[in-house]
């Protein structure tokens, strides 16, 4: 079992600093900017942005190397496989056809297609340095407190922070009860057929559902006596408070948003084409 | 007790299934026997969490889990999938009073109804939602999304249809009929 994940780093930086809320805006404008947009230009601009963030934040390249690698080979797959199974997507996007080389049957390779799919790769590395360092500088339990600042149902963004919490116990419970059913003879490799497969992680599945269904009787009478969910409103016990500086970062992050926008929708479609 | 949108059992239930759903999605890959696809058991998860405790749970534990999963890979969150997972519980679990799984109820009548209904939330999550949103959001080639939703979908469909029937059935004997007392006159 890979322990491969992205996790809180403490270390005192002005990206730490900033509210936990603030972080989660910014995060959802960069993506639905990045999404959006099929013009280079706004995505390399913005690519440079993450990683000046990303530089400022004091992360180390090592920390996170592995989730590079693991991406590279990821995005490798998706532009590979979008090539395989449409060689010409760009120029249905664009409209028009310069080839750069004839190719063998339906594989062309166009100036069209090569955009379309430079933008598909800018779109990973703009909103990737933004994800990570989301991840990495917000501390788990600061993240329900800072949904309920932006607006989420306190009840959700608690279900939210108790995901965070069992995450790890349930980790652990997994693993022990998959090797104790491995002890048992149960397997879950090629090694043997699909439906054996299938049979196997039942019976780990069981005991992990009813460790869990008990967990949860546990947990919710507990909540039930402290009497969760009487009062509109909730105090958190770890919630950073909006600063200067947050204000000061989402101005200038709405500023830059809106004109990525508009300067994206400027020519009336939201894919930039430079063939015309 | 009154009740509410939110009770206490449900936000509890959506975290602790969120929290499964995100384990078994991140560090439990079965080999399905097709090159570089794995067999998801969180979907299992994901239809028997929705079947007990409804709609509301199923939509937040697949938002949430599937959020969750693509912000620890770092690449962002790929929206049209997660919008599919969430949609996929959503559907399951708004029959959740028919498969009577709580009740210690579920017999061969409902088994079909939930494997009815799942394979008809995978169809619409994996075969409607997430290919047509991934072409709108992201252009992608129409064959590769659709090939990728029912691969998906497939696959998906198999795990709930063996280990998630299993799941509900064992833990659905586990639980005190509804109506197996009778005062005695």
């Amino acid at each position: 079992m890979s322990q491969m994940m992205l996790s809180y780093i403490d270390r005192p930086s002005p990206v730490h600093r900033l509210s936990g809320a603030t972080k989660f805006i910014i995060f959802f404008l960069w993506a639905i900017l990045a999404m959006t947009t099929f013009d280079a230009r706004i995505l390399l601009v913005m690519s440079l942005f993450g990683i000046t963030a990303f530089i400022i934040s004091g992360t180390k390249i090592a920390e996170v190397s592995f989730i590079f690698k693991l991406l590279l080979v990821f995005m490798a797959i998706n532009l590979l496989g979008i090539y395989a199974f449409a060689p010409e997507q760009g120029v249905e996007i664009y409209g028009s056809r310069h080839v750069i080389w004839d190719g063998i049957g339906r594989y062309t390779l166009t100036w069209e297609q090569l955009y379309y799919e430079t933008n598909v790769f800018l779109k990973y590395v703009v909103v990737v340095p933004v994800a990570i360092l989301l991840m990495v500088t917000t501390h788990p339990s600061e993240f329900a407190s800072s949904l309920n600042r932006i607006g989420v149902n306190y009840s959700i963004a608690y279900a939210i922070s108790l995901t965070l919490r069992y995450i790890p116990d349930v980790q652990r419970d997994y693993q022990d009860i998959s090797r104790a059913q491995q002890a048992r003879g149960i397997e879950l490799s090629k090694k043997v057929s699909l439906y054996k497969r299938l049979k196997g992680a039942v019976a780990i599945l069981m005991p992990l559902i009813f460790s869990s269904l008990e967990r949860i009787d546990t947990i919710s009478h507990a909540m039930e006596l402290r009497s969760f969910g009487k009062k509109k409103r909730r105090t958190w016990y770890s919630g950073k408070p909006f600063t200067r500086r947050d204000a000061v970062v989402l101005v200038v992050t709405l500023l830059l948003f809106a004109l990525g926008l508009y300067l994206t929708f400027r020519s009336g479609t939201r894919f930039h084409n430079p063939f015309t | 007790m009154k009740s509410k949108i939110f009770s206490v059992r449900m936000v509890v239930a959506t975290g602790i299934g969120a929290a499964l759903f995100f384990v078994l999605m991140r560090f439990v890959a079965v080999p399905s026997g097709i090159p570089n696809t794995t067999l998801n058991l969180a979907y299992a998860i994901l239809a028997l969490f929705a079947g007990i405790f409804g709609p509301l749970a199923g939509l937040l534990i697949g938002l949430i889990g599937h959020v969750l999963t693509d912000l620890t890979w770092g690449y962002g969150i790929w929206w049209s999938w997660v919008i599919a997972s969430a949609v996929f519980g959503l559907i399951v679990g708004l029959f959740f009073k028919l498969y009577r799984i709580e009740d210690g109820e579920f017999g061969t009548k409902q088994l079909i109804i939930f494997n009815v209904v799942q394979i008809a939330a995978n169809l619409i999550a994996w075969v409607g939602i997430a290919p047509t949103l991934d072409i709108l959001m992201y252009k992608e080639p129409a064959e590769k999304v659709y090939l990728q939703g029912l691969v998906a979908g497939g696959l998906n469909t198999a795990v709930v249809l063996i280990v998630g029937s299993l799941l509900a059935l064992g833990y659905s004997k586990t639980r005190t009929k509804a109506g197996s007392l009778s005062v005695d006159k």
